[in-house]
C-alpha cells in the first residue's frame, strides 16, 4: 500500500503562515515590552454594549438566531448603513450577520469565484485577502499601492492588471496597514475601471467610522456601484469588540443569498450574545464611538510627528489606526529593523512586509495603545534610531 | 459666569483635565499646532480659570496612617435675603476641613463634603462648627466607608492589557 506523506491537502500545505506570527512567538517570556503590533483597539467594549450580551444571556438568549442574524440587528444594521453612508439594502435579503468581518470576506469570495477567478488584491493589505482567494479556488493577482502615491492604488494600475479572468477588485480604505484612505474621487475613478470590465468590489470597509480629516464614503455609494459592490464591515474597531467576532456585508440580493448558503453551512449563525451586544452598539454606542475617535486621532497626530522628527518619514493616515512609516533611511530591511527594535529597545512593531512585498521598507506602528505607552515608545525608538 | 471657546480650546481642556502632566511638546503633536500656539491656549484657559487648578488622585487608603475619614453632609439650611445660600456657603467653605460644598435640588439645600484624620474630629467638626452656623437648621452625617470611584476614576482597577501582543 503507498504511504501518504501528509494527509494535509496541497493547497493548505503550500498557503503561507502569517508572518506575524514569527512576531508574537519572538515576544515570548519578555518583560517591559511595549506593543505598537496590535491590530485592535485598546479599549474594552463600551460597559452597555457588554451588559446587553450579560442581560441576553440572564433572558435565556442562548439558542440559535436565523442563519442570516437576528432581523432586529439586521434592520438596525440597515438603518445604520443608510443613516451613515447613504445606501439603503434590504435587511431581509440584502445583510448576513458573520462571524467578524475575516468571515464575510471569506463567504464573499467563495460565493463569487470560480476556479481560476482572478481578483485584484490591493497590497499592502490586511494579511488574510490573498490567502482566502486562494482558498477559495481563485487566483490572487497582486496590485501595489505605492508610497510615492499615498498608498493609493492608480486605476492605470488595475486597468493594467485586469484579464479576462478577472472578477473582483479587493479594497480596504481606510487601510490596514497604511491608514490611508481613498477619497471620493479616487473611489470614483476605481469604479469607472470595475464597471467597464464588470467587476465587482469587494470592499473592506472595516474601519470606516475611524476616519479624522474628511468624512467617509462608502464604495456601495458611489453612484451605480452599488450592484457591483460587497460591503463588509462589523464591530471589532469602531465599538472595540474585536474579540466578539460579528461583523456583516451587505451585498444586492443574489449575492446576498449565494453567500447565505456557505454562511448557513459552514457557521449556522454568529453567536447570539455577540448579535444581542451590537444591537446595543449599533442604537446606542454613538457617543462612545466619538469618544474614542477623538482619542485616535490625538494619538495619531503625535506618532505621526513623532516618527517624522526622529527621521522615520510617515504618511499621515487619514483612518484606521496605524503608521506606516519608511524605515529605509536606516539601511534595514522591515524584518530586521523590527527585530533589533524588540531585542534592543523592547518594542514591538509588526515587519511592512507581513502585509505583502510592496509593504517592504517600512513597518506597521499602531497607536491604539495609551498616551502613556505611546510616549514611552516614541523615546524608546528614538534612542534605538539615533544610535544606529 | 461661562464663556464660549473653539473646539480646539475646549479639547485641550479636555486632555489636560485626563492628564496634566502632558508638555506642550506633546499637546502640541496631539493637537497638530505649534508649542506656542498651545502655550497661548493653556494660558488662557489658565488665566479664564477654566483650568482652575491641575490635581493628583492621591489613594490615602495606601498610606498607612493617612487613611482619614471622609463625611458627606445634608445640610439645611435657611436663605437670606439678597444672597440666598452664597452666604451660608460661603461660611462653610471657608474651613480648612470641608473639601467641597454643592448647593442641591431635593429634600436638602446643601452637600457638604468634610475630611477629618478620625471620626471623633468630623464629629466635632459638625457639632461645634458646621451647625452652629447662623442659618444652618439640621445636618444629616454619611461617613464614606470605601471610594470605589473617584471623579471618572476607578481606584483599583484591573486595567492590565489583555490583548495579544501582535495581531494582524
Amino acid at each position: 500500500m503507498p504511504i501518504k506523506t501528509s494527509y494535509l491537502a496541497k493547497h493548505v500545505r503550500t498557503l503561507k503562515p502569517s508572518g506575524i506570527r514569527k512576531f508574537f512567538d519572538a515576544t515570548a517570556g519578555m518583560t517591559d515590552v511595549i506593543s505598537l503590533g496590535v491590530g485592535e483597539p485598546d479599549f474594552v467594549t463600551p460597559w452597555n454594549v457588554r451588559e446587553a450580551a450579560i442581560l441576553s444571556l440572564e433572558d435565556g438568549y442562548t439558542s440559535y438566531t436565523a442563519n442570516a442574524g437576528l432581523l432586529e440587528l439586521r434592520e438596525a444594521i440597515a438603518k445604520y448603513v443608510d443613516d451613515y453612508y447613504c445606501v439603503s439594502y434590504d435587511p431581509e435579503h440584502e445583510v448576513t450577520v458573520t462571524v467578524g468581518a475575516s468571515e464575510a470576506i471569506d463567504i464573499a469570495l467563495r460565493a463569487i469565484l470560480d476556479p481560476g477567478d482572478e481578483v485584484l488584491v490591493v497590497e499592502p493589505c490586511f494579511v488574510s485577502y490573498a490567502p482566502l482567494v486562494t482558498l477559495a479556488g481563485g487566483v490572487p493577482v497582486i496590485v501595489e499601492s505605492k508610497k510615492e502615491n499615498d498608498f493609493k492604488v492608480q486605476p492605470e494600475q488595475l486597468e493594467n492588471a485586469v484579464t479576462e479572468r478577472t472578477k473582483a477588485i479587493m479594497i480596504c480604505s481606510p487601510n490596514n496597514p497604511t491608514g490611508s484612505m481613498l477619497s471620493k474621487i479616487e473611489m470614483e475613478r476605481i469604479a469607472e475601471v470595475a464597471k467597464k470590465h464588470d467587476l465587482l468590489i469587494l470592499s473592506d470597509e472595516i474601519y470606516a467610522e475611524l476616519v479624522y480629516d474628511e468624512l467617509y464614503t462608502s464604495f456601495a455609494a458611489i453612484d451605480g456601484m452599488k450592484d457591483q459592490t460587497i460591503l463588509v464591515s462589523g464591530f471589532s474597531k469602531d465599538l472595540a469588540m474585536t474579540g466578539w467576532r460579528l461583523g456583516f456585508v451587505c451585498a444586492p440580493r443574489d449575492i446576498s443569498q449565494g453567500m447565505l448558503k456557505i454562511h448557513q453551512y459552514a457557521i449556522m449563525c454568529a453567536s447570539t450574545m455577540a448579535q444581542h451586544a451590537g444591537l446595543e452598539g449599533l442604537r446606542n454606542g454613538r457617543s462612545d464611538m466619538a469618544d474614542m475617535r477623538k482619542s485616535y486621532r490625538q494619538r495619531r497626530n503625535y506618532i505621526v510627528q513623532s516618527l517624522n522628527e526622529m527621521g522615520l518619514p510617515c504618511y499621515k493616515p487619514e483612518g484606521a489606526f496605524y503608521t506606516f512609516p519608511s524605515i529605509e533611511a536606516t539601511g534595514m530591511n522591515s524584518e530586521t529593523f523590527a527585530t533589533r527594535l524588540l531585542q534592543e529597545e523592547r518594542v514591538v512593531v509588526v515587519p511592512g512586509n507581513a502585509f505583502g512585498d510592496s509593504g517592504e521598507g517600512h513597518v506597521r506602528c499602531s497607536y491604539a495603545t495609551s498616551m502613556s505607552q505611546l510616549q514611552e515608545a516614541m523615546k524608546r525608538m528614538r534612542r534605538f534610531v539615533e544610535k544606529l | 459666569m461661562s464663556m464660549k471657546l473653539t473646539a480646539t480650546e475646549i479639547e485641550v481642556a479636555e486632555i489636560l483635565e485626563k492628564d496634566a502632566r502632558l508638555t506642550n511638546d506633546e499637546l502640541a503633536k496631539m493637537m497638530n499646532l505649534s508649542v506656542d500656539q498651545i502655550h497661548q491656549m493653556v494660558k488662557k484657559l489658565e488665566d479664564e480659570k477654566v483650568i482652575v487648578r491641575y490635581v493628583s488622585l492621591v489613594d490615602w487608603t495606601k498610606i498607612d496612617g493617612h487613611q482619614g475619614v471622609t463625611a458627606m453632609i445634608d445640610v439645611k439650611v435657611t436663605p437670606k435675603r439678597d444672597v440666598g445660600f452664597n452666604d451660608v456657603a460661603e461660611r462653610i467653605y471657608r474651613h480648612k476641613e470641608v473639601k467641597s460644598v454643592y448647593l442641591m435640588s431635593g429634600t436638602y439645600d446643601l452637600s457638604v463634603q468634610v475630611e477629618g484624620q478620625s471620626v471623633n474630629e468630623v464629629a466635632h467638626f459638625v457639632s461645634q462648627k458646621l451647625s452652629t452656623i447662623d442659618g444652618v437648621i439640621s445636618t444629616t452625617t454619611h461617613f464614606v466607608l470605601k471610594k470605589f470611584k473617584h471623579d471618572g476614576t476607578v481606584y483599583d482597577s484591573d486595567d492590565r492589557d489583555k490583548r495579544i501582543v501582535v495581531s494582524p
